[in-house]
Formats: C-alpha cells, sequence, structure tokens
C-alpha cells in the first residue's frame, strides 16, 4: 500500500518510539505503533532516528569489550555459502484497512473479522498478543459513543476507517490517539460511516457509569 | 560496505563489517544478558542475516551500525523470548530506483554528529540511554528526552521517506 497517505494529525509520543525502538514495549502496543508507522512517514522517520541512537550506542562499544572467538568469522563465512544469498521480498499485499503488520494478525479481509456484540451496535475482536497488554479491533456504528471511561494504564487506538471525537479532538484515518491515567473520555464515532480502530490497553477500561462496570467482565472490554 | 555486499556479494566486505560489529553485537547481546556462547552464536546469526538482506539495506534512512543494531535488536528479541514485535509495512527501493548519493553522503555526516554528541553527552545521561539500549529499563522508565540531537537527522530521513514514496509512484 503505497499510494494515498492519510492526512495525520495525531502521532506517536517520542517515549513511546524510543521506547519501540529499544525493544521495550508490550506485543500489543509495538502492533499499534507499527500499524501507525506503516501509515506515518512523519512518525516513521521518528522512530528510525531512535534506531540510530541505537546504532550509535553499538558503534560506541569500546574496542575489545568482548571478542569473537578464533574460528567464528570462517564459520560464519561457510554459513553464507551455505544459505540462500537473498532473502526474498515479502509479495505486496492486498490493499486492505488494514496496514501490514496488523494484517498479520487480523487477515486483510474486514468481512472476515469475526466479531462479537459489545451493544449499541458496538462490536469488537480481541487479538491474541502477549499478555502483558491486550489488543482488539473495535467496530463502533456512526453516531454511537463508547461509554465514558478512564485508563488504569496507558491507551493507544489507531484508526483505521471512520472517524471519532471526544474532548481532545478528532480522529481519522491513520491518526493515533493516546490516553493515560488521567483522561477521562467518551468518544463518539461520526456520521457517515462505522469508526475501525485497533485499541491496545495495558489495564482493562473502568467506565464511569455503574451499568457499563457491571457488564465490563461479560464484554471483556 | 553493505552496498559491495549488496551489489557484488563481495565476501571481503563482508569479512571487514564482520570483524567491526561482530564482537560489538557479541557485547550488546551480552549487556543484554546473553550469556558469552549464546552471544558469539547470535553475533554470527546476526552477520549472516546481514549478508541475507542485504538488499534491503537503504544507506539514505540508516547507516550500516544503524541497521546492524536492529538486526541485533530483534535477534535479542527472539533469544530472551521477550514480547513479539510487530515491524513496520516494508519500504525499499525498487530495482530501477535508487536514493540519491547526496542524501546518502549528507546522512553518513547526521549520524557522525549524532555518534559525536553521545560522546559528548555527561556520563549519567549516556549511561541512561545505553542502559534503554541495551534492554536494561522499561518502558515506563524511558524517558526520550535523550538531550540529542535528533531533529536533523529526523528530517534528513523524512526527506528520504518522500523521495522514496515519490519514486514508488
Amino acid at each position: 500500500m503505497t499510494t494515498m497517505k492519510p492526512d495525520i494529525k495525531h502521532h506517536v509520543p517520542d517515549d513511546l518510539l524510543m521506547a519501540y525502538s529499544a525493544g521495550a514495549l508490550p506485543e500489543a502496543y509495538s502492533l499499534a505503533i507499527a500499524t501507525h508507522l506503516s501509515l506515518c512517514d512523519t512518525c516513521r522517520a521518528a522512530a528510525e532516528s531512535y534506531d540510530a541512537v541505537g546504532g550509535a550506542v553499538l558503534e560506541d562499544a569500546p574496542e575489545g569489550a568482548a571478542t569473537m572467538s578464533m574460528d567464528s568469522l570462517a564459520q560464519t563465512l561457510a554459513r553464507l555459502k551455505a544459505s540462500e544469498p537473498r532473502e526474498a521480498v515479502r509479495p505486496a499485499r492486498p490493499r486492505s484497512i488494514f496496514p501490514g503488520p496488523l494484517a498479520d494478525y487480523v487477515g486483510t479481509s474486514l468481512d472476515d473479522i469475526r466479531w462479537r456484540p459489545i451493544g449499541m451496535g458496538a462490536k469488537q475482536m480481541v487479538i491474541r498478543t502477549s499478555p502483558t497488554a491486550s489488543a482488539r479491533l473495535l467496530y463502533i456504528p456512526s453516531g454511537v459513543g463508547v461509554p465514558d471511561h478512564t485508563h488504569g494504564g496507558k491507551e493507544l487506538t489507531v484508526i483505521l476507517d471512520g472517524a471519532y471525537s471526544d474532548e481532545t479532538g478528532r480522529y481519522g484515518p491513520g491518526d493515533i490517539a493516546y490516553g493515560d491515567d488521567e483522561l477521562h473520555h467518551a468518544p463518539i464515532a461520526e456520521d457517515g460511516g462505522p469508526c475501525i480502530c485497533l485499541a491496545v490497553t495495558d489495564a482493562p477500561l473502568r467506565f464511569k457509569t455503574i451499568i457499563p462496570r457491571l457488564l465490563q467482565p461479560f464484554l471483556g472490554i | 560496505m553493505i552496498l559491495r555486499i549488496r551489489d557484488d556479494g563481495d565476501q571481503s566486505a563482508f569479512v571487514l563489517l564482520f570483524e567491526h560489529f561482530a564482537p560489538r553485537v557479541k557485547g550488546f547481546l551480552m549487556k543484554s544478558g546473553a550469556d558469552a556462547a549464546t552471544a558469539e552464536e547470535c553475533a554470527q546469526d546476526v552477520m549472516t542475516t546481514l549478508w541475507r538482506k542485504a538488499h534491503l539495506f537503504d544507506p539514505s534512512r540508516a547507516s550500516a551500525a544503524t541497521w546492524i543494531y536492529t538486526i541485533a535488536r530483534n535477534r535479542r528479541i527472539d533469544l530472551l523470548r521477550r514480547d513479539r514485535r510487530p515491524e513496520p509495512e516494508d519500504l525499499t527501493w525498487g530495482p530501477e530506483e535508487e536514493p540519491r548519493p547526496e542524501d546518502v553522503a549528507v546522512l553518513k555526516q547526521e549520524t557522525d554528529l549524532l555518534h559525536q554528541a553521545l560522546s559528548d553527552l555527561p556520563e549519567a545521561q549516556a549511561d541512561l540511554i545505553r542502559r534503554a539500549y541495551f534492554g536494561e529499563l522499561s518502558h515506563g522508565e524511558i524517558a526520550a528526552e535523550t538531550g540529542l540531537p535528533l531533529g536533523t537527522i529526523k528530517s534528513r530521513i523524512r526527506l528520504a521517506l518522500d523521495r522514496l514514496r515519490h519514486a514508488m509512484k
């Protein structure tokens, strides 16, 4: 997918980009960031600049801190001979609202998503990742709001299609929204089509009203 | 060097890169918690991956050290059975197009400046950065304020991405 890039207004905070570059994030967070980077060259460039810091750290290691054993080079050269000279470029994927890293988890077709209803016409699909954080696809019909909730941890949301607004602004395709412990918000999907997004949290969402809180164990959100 | 591997399968270029980087990768993996024997074997893996993926290297976006760092980081994640780390979609120059030599030269300058800036930092600050990249800090402990001048290298990479997007159209 190299054609039209969406007009992205909301980006990944720098501390998360650096943690992504250092390899310090839970799988679900890395999935949200890789999904956004596939759509946003501004953040991709920023992430690669943090990789350059990693390169400088590697280069900076004092000479002789670790030495390779005598026959190491010979062994490696033998492995080169045995291995294919170049790894094939991955074939282009079909066009999809799911960028490559997300398509690796959910496939490329929206029609194949096995949604589960979570009320008010909204639906979700939980994505299997390591248990340190959780990821799900959300489908929110036009005009429907996700109940007002606070976060026990950090929440990252990447908009894939449609748009929603909350107290902090409007989020459209490719935008990434970041909420921490302090944020209470009640996002509402815009008119004109459902809002489909990837939502990642490191703690379950807590709803402010009593009914959704009672339902929470059943909904798994 | 990596370009000589990419274009000519040049083994002597590989030997030079191996001698410079393999011990550094081994040290990096040991700092990240691997024992010496495992780190040695993984350093060999990393260098083998460099050979196999040389055609994906883009010198207008990354130095050799940066690129090898990303391979070593990914190897460390596999090795220590850390969380999987999904990657963005590949963006690479096709066989007909190449990055501009002047972009490659400017990126090299910027990388050298970044390296210099890292050595000029107060020790406590440099140490915090090293610990983040050796995998010793959790994501909550990582502060993006590195004290390093990242703005210029970021805009050079951004420019390279714009040219690449244009070439892909």
